[in-house]
């Protein structure tokens, strides 16, 4: 039996960014707020100390910071004829566990979104008409527009001590920035990061082909900075050990040392790490949400009353909490009724290899997580979708961010594996292999969703949340458009050998690709096509909000953690300003 | 329980990565960001150090592994990656040391693995669907495959000649040999995942000795700050001795 305990105002479920800004947003409201976190406590002091945290066996193999899929996981399958499977191992997505969750071990590419990207479907219907967008595709809006969003843009990117430099200024273009960027009020917090050899040669070839390169924007902090909340980030060192670890230098922004501490100032905020929140408890009509049950770390039961539930756990997290927890009406494929689970979509990564000649040398063990060089002139909506015939786009890169050589140790095509010649090969590689990469769109499909798992339990006797995904034709014509600029900017660069293979297969949940998720539980302004409102508030249950890339109705061609960090300020003053004025009233447009 | 600690310098000691930071604190870099919000209990915490009592320096022996596995472990990672004139192999790194302390670790152990049933067989993009741990998987392919070179070859793995190893594992991972509990092209690349991480993971797990597959590769190891560097070293070697996590301790 669970122990009931004393109600409080909020429960907030998960401690990455969505959870932590909520956190410390709110602490101004005076009201007693409880976070739970899956995952124990962070801090930079002691847990992401130098030396150790340059273990790329921990961190990068053994996974660390990422989900103990012993206790929770998922089951995949590629289409609803097959029966779901877990994923037992972890492979495709890393998702986080602890204080501060996957914002720990991201790699700090810090996005704004473009106008396109949140009005995919009316944007792309006004240009190309209603029958360029596939059946089974549900492409929607966002409810919001980038304007609307602008003002929690440029506050993350001030938290985050963002490197960049803009490309449109308030509606002026800038060479050197990003032109295809939505208007910025300002410009970035800090200048650019320093570029490696590989990306000078990127920016050089894209100029010659006509395209606008300019500098990633990085949560890697280029110079020592002090956030408007008064904490500091240390300049990065450009360690090469980044995506996957804690920074010891607190130069890649995350919640564990910026928002989140200044939560815990607040007398009235508690944290409950290594606490499993199991479900939300509902009232007998479903229409209220009245607590959560949680474990501890003993795996003992409580029961925590709440006013106000805000779910900001990992998309599959808040998937699984609404569906177990009954708020909202599941998906349904075959009617394409329902909303809980509908929309799921991925991120599609592909690219070239470069093998430049033998004296060059690009140094790849000095980088950072976000260092790179991009162009956007085939991301978002500049493709000619009605010539190419896909919808989307994608960001096209180098960039220079891990040396560790577990993970790297390339060779020239054709050479052995193993064995005699293996390590001739590896030597000859190391200093002079590039790649050029793409990051593409992934559209949602009725035939992708997330529903609950016949079949599997996880470690709690819960139902597994169930993965059904496989690329669209559209995606892979994007792709292979994508190769083909690639190709074309690697040759530019002056590689000797591109390494360059069409890729078609079915997708699998077994190499890593990207902790890019999406969809599940997205917002809209139509009820019957999203599970929450514009405010991020479940149209079924009105005292749930739930917030992260979980609410994106589709994914860009870009990280999501900038709109994710964007949002969860905008809720914090939509329940500031207008929800706690009205309690678990609809918040009126 | 954390507890303030002022004796002997092991305090917070930002010790070793004041040492680490070196060129970096010369260079105006700040080595770690003075958050006073990041932490109210930032003056209570340890930094990691040494063990207090060192470990002596006596051979190494294997923990999980028995004899004859031991000899397949040995003879298998001496085959992937053998001494040449271009670098050292496995073997000398102490490859099989690693995969030993590996397999007899929480990883090897499966403690992040979800190992509940129903166990059905799926399609490849389905992932790993066996109820074998990492270390029950090595144990049960490496009876598997004996038991295989036994009838064919009248001889273990280990008593091979360097070309029949060779043959054997090539045909192990081009599928051609079937075996009757493990399937080969798990066991195949679980044995070469584990022999390239211990011959390139940081020598703290045994692999790796001296740094040498850094050294060979031109990896300089997991202290390097570049702030400095990453323009001045464009399109130019930079190589140091590389540093390990013991190193900077």
């Amino acid at each position: 039996m669970a122990t009931k305990l004393k109600p409080v105002d909020i429960a907030i479920v998960g401690m990455g960014w969505a959870g932590g800004i909520i956190a410390k947003e709110l602490a101004s409201t005076g009201l007693k707020i409880v976070a739970f976190e899956r995952g124990g406590p962070r801090a930079t002091n002691p847990d992401f100390m130098s030396p150790q945290v340059h273990d790329e066996l921990r961190y990068s193999r053994r996974h660390e910071l990422i989900q103990n899929l012993r206790k929770e996981t998922l089951t995949f399958r590629n289409d609803p004829s097959q029966q779901g499977l877990p994923m037992r191992q972890l492979g495709s997505f890393l998702p986080g566990e602890g204080v501060g969750g996957a914002g720990t071990h991201w790699s700090g590419l810090h996005w704004r979104w473009t106008e396109w990207e949140h009005k995919m479907y009316s944007g792309t219907v006004a240009k190309y008409g209603k029958a360029i967008v596939p059946q089974d595709m549900n492409l929607q809006d966002w409810p919001i527009g980038y304007h609307d969003l602008e003002p929690y843009y440029d506050k993350f990117e001030r938290v985050c001590g963002t490197s960049g430099k803009a490309g449109n200024l308030q509606g002026q273009k800038i060479d050197g920035g990003n032109i295809f960027e939505a208007p910025r009020a300002r410009e970035f917090p800090n200048p650019p990061l320093t570029q490696a050899h590989n990306m000078v040669l990127f920016e050089k070839a894209a100029r010659n082909l006509g395209y606008h390169p300019f500098p990633v924007p990085a949560s890697n902090a280029s110079r020592p900075y002090v956030n408007p909340d008064g904490v500091a980030l240390g300049q990065c060192h450009y360690c090469g050990f980044c995506t996957a670890f804690g920074c010891e230098a607190n130069a890649k922004a995350s919640a564990h040392f910026t928002v989140i501490p200044l939560a815990y100032k607040n007398p009235n905020f508690e944290a409950r790490t290594n606490s499993y929140v199991m479900k939300v408890n509902l009232d007998s009509r479903g229409k209220r949400a009245v607590s959560v049950t949680y474990l501890d770390a003993g795996g003992r039961e409580f029961e925590q009353p709440a006013d106000l539930v805000i779910l900001a756990a990992y998309v599959f997290g808040n998937v699984h909490l609404m569906l177990h927890s009954k708020i909202g009406k599941p998906y349904d494929f075959k009617r394409n009724t329902g909303v809980v689970g509908r929309n799921y979509a991925y991120q599609s990564m592909g690219g070239v290899g470069a093998l430049f000649s033998k004296d060059t040398y690009f140094n790849p063990f000095m980088g950072s997580g976000a260092l790179g060089t991009w162009i956007d002139d085939f991301n978002s909506d500049n493709p000619d979708f009605g010539k190419l015939g896909f919808i989307g786009g994608g960001g096209i890169s180098t960039g220079s961010n891990s040396g560790a050589p577990i993970g790297r140790h390339p060779a020239a095509p054709g050479s052995p594996r193993w064995g005699a010649g293996w390590k001739k090969a590896i030597v000859e590689s190391y200093h002079r292999m590039t790649g050029v990469g793409s990051q593409g769109s992934v559209m949602s499909y009725r035939q992708n969703f997330l529903d609950l798992d016949p079949t599997y339990t996880d470690s709690f006797g819960r139902p597994m949340l169930r993965l059904t995904f496989d690329w669209q034709e559209n995606e892979f014509r994007q792709l292979e458009h994508a190769r083909g600029i690639c190709e074309n900017i690697a040759r530019e660069m002056g590689a000797e050998q591109v390494l360059s293979r069409r890729e078609r297969g079915r997708y699998s949940i077994v190499p890593y690709q990207t902790t890019h998720n999406t969809g599940g539980a997205i917002f809209g302004d139509d009820p019957r096509t999203s599970a929450l409102n514009k405010h991020l508030q479940s149209w079924d249950v009105s005292n749930v909000f739930v917030v992260g890339s979980s609410a994106f109705p589709q994914n860009a061609g870009r990280n999501p953690t900038g709109p994710v960090g964007a949002l969860a300020y905008r809720l914090a003053d939509t329940l500031k300003d207008q929800y706690l004025k009205r309690p678990e009233a609809m918040v009126a447009v | 329980m954390s507890k303030p600690d002022d004796t002997n310098g092991k305090t917070v000691s930002r010790r070793g990565l004041l040492k680490l930071v070196g060129a970096g604190a010369a260079t105006g870099v700040l080595p770690l960001a003075a958050s006073a919000a990041e932490d109210s209990m930032q003056g209570m915490h340890h930094a990691a150090p040494k063990p207090a009592t060192p470990a002596e320096d006596l051979p190494p022996v294997y923990e999980f592994f028995n004899g004859d596995e031991a000899a397949f472990i040995e003879s298998v990672v001496d085959t992937f990656i053998p001494k040449d004139d271009v670098g050292p192999g496995a073997l000398e790194l102490g490859v099989a040391i690693f995969i030993d302390r590996q397999l007899n670790s929480g990883y090897g152990r499966g403690d992040r693995m979800y190992l509940q049933g129903p166990f059905i067989e799926g399609t490849p993009e389905q992932g790993y669907q066996l109820r074998m741990t990492p270390a029950e998987l090595i144990r049960a392919g490496i009876i598997d495959l004996n038991a295989y070179l036994r009838i064919k070859y009248k001889s273990t793995f280990d008593g091979l000649s360097a070309q029949d190893r060779i043959a054997v594992l090539t045909q192990l991972e081009s599928r051609e040999i079937e075996l009757p509990t493990v399937p080969k092209e798990v066991f195949f690349n679980l044995l070469y995942d584990l022999t390239m991480q211990g011959y390139f993971a940081d020598p703290l797990y045994g692999g790796n000795k001296g740094k040498a597959s850094w050294k060979m590769i031109g990896f300089p190891g997991i202290g390097g700050m570049y702030a400095d560097k990453i323009e001045a070293y464009r399109n130019r070697k930079y190589m140091t001795d590389p540093m390990s996590i013991q190193d900077l301790l």
